[in-house]
């Protein structure tokens, strides 16, 4: 089993939240992982892994007066895996549209089925309360080709959805 | 012939700026025949300047000959390299040898003229594009003591088109 867990805490963003919360977790002996920390929708979110730090009840405990005074919603759950297993990504896939529902279903379904490994995807509304816009960038690995990719999303042009592959190309020097 | 050890960060060495070459002699073959070597012996780089391996002298190698579909000048050792004209900036992924399991997105020229020595030190001039254009970017860097990590720019970033589109 590994020695990981994930540490997830969300709350009304504000600042200070990361400071107060890993100075806690490095006072309870616990040593972070990767992570990822990002504001969205006037939220704070915070995926974090952390090791050591004796039983899970100790690091709630550790972290409960920070969490209540700064508003953060706290789950720790066991993780399997751990550090050094990055896997690189291969494609891009950049999509633009007006919101709807179902947009990413769509485009998901479709890069699942082209055996795509999503690594990293995010999206944001943009454009005014009018006409908002979706976009969404997502960065993945798949042994298909180029134009396999792009002839399976071509049919989300047809639904007002643009989509755009490309490789990413890692240059190693 | 050998394969020699390559710097790794956080070795403060990788911050020192390189001096230029002034010897075009056998040693200087000789170490280039080693740089090479080490290059081949890890995961598929593309290039390797001599600072990576504590030689602090400005000279690189760059080998873009295995990528038939990147337009590029093949194999090339390049001596005092200058970068005298830049056009253009993306977005792309790098990794490097000296900064094992990770890579990250770079903000480089596209476009870029070169001015160099080549190993016997005559005077060389390159136009450079693209994947050759990041790589040689990449490279210079080194001799400035510089990484691709104190580039990196934030992923989220790149949510916005940076090229034309394609139609």
């Amino acid at each position: 089993m590994s020695d990981w867990n994930l540490l997830t805490l969300v709350g009304a963003d504000r600042p200070g939240i990361v400071s107060r919360v890993t100075r806690v977790l490095y006072q309870s002996g616990c040593n972070l992982g990767e992570a990822s920390m990002i504001r969205l929708g006037g939220n704070f979110t915070i995926m974090l892994m952390v090791s050591g730090g004796g039983t899970d009840e100790k690091v709630l405990g550790a972290l409960a007066p920070v969490a209540e005074e700064l508003g953060l919603r706290v789950h720790l759950d066991p993780l399997g895996g751990g550090l050094h297993q990055h896997l690189v990504p291969n494609y891009q896939v950049r999509v633009m549209g007006a919101d709807r529902a179902g947009i990413v279903a769509d485009v998901t379904e479709i890069l699942a089925n082209q055996g795509f490994n999503i690594l990293e995807l995010e999206s944001d509304v943009a454009g005014g309360h009018e006409r908002p816009i979706y976009i969404m960038n997502i960065q993945g690995y798949s042994d298909r080709t180029l134009e396999s990719l792009t002839d399976a999303l071509a049919v989300l042009a047809g639904r007002d959805v643009s989509v755009d592959v490309s490789p990413v190309d890692v240059m190693i020097g | 012939m050998a394969i020699l050890d390559i710097l790794r960060l956080p070795d403060p060495r990788l911050k020192q700026v390189s001096e230029p070459v002034t010897l075009f002699d056998q040693e200087l073959r000789d170490f280039v025949a080693d740089l090479e070597e080490t290059r081949l012996a890890g995961p598929a780089a593309v290039g390797i300047a001599a600072p990576q391996v504590g030689r602090f002298q400005r000279l690189v190698i760059l080998d873009l000959s295995g990528r038939p579909k990147t337009p590029n000048h093949g194999h090339l050792v390049l001596v005092n390299p200058e970068i005298v004209h830049w056009e253009g900036y993306a977005m792309g992924r790098e990794g490097c040898l000296s900064v094992p399991d990770y890579t990250g997105n770079v903000i480089r020229a596209t476009q870029i003229r070169l001015k160099t020595q080549d190993p016997e030190g005559v005077e060389r001039e390159y136009e450079m594009e693209g994947f050759e254009a990041r790589a040689v970017q990449h490279e210079l860097d080194h001799l400035d003591g510089l990484l691709f990590v104190d580039r990196v720019v934030s992923r989220r970033t790149d949510l916005y088109r940076r090229k034309v589109y394609k139609s």
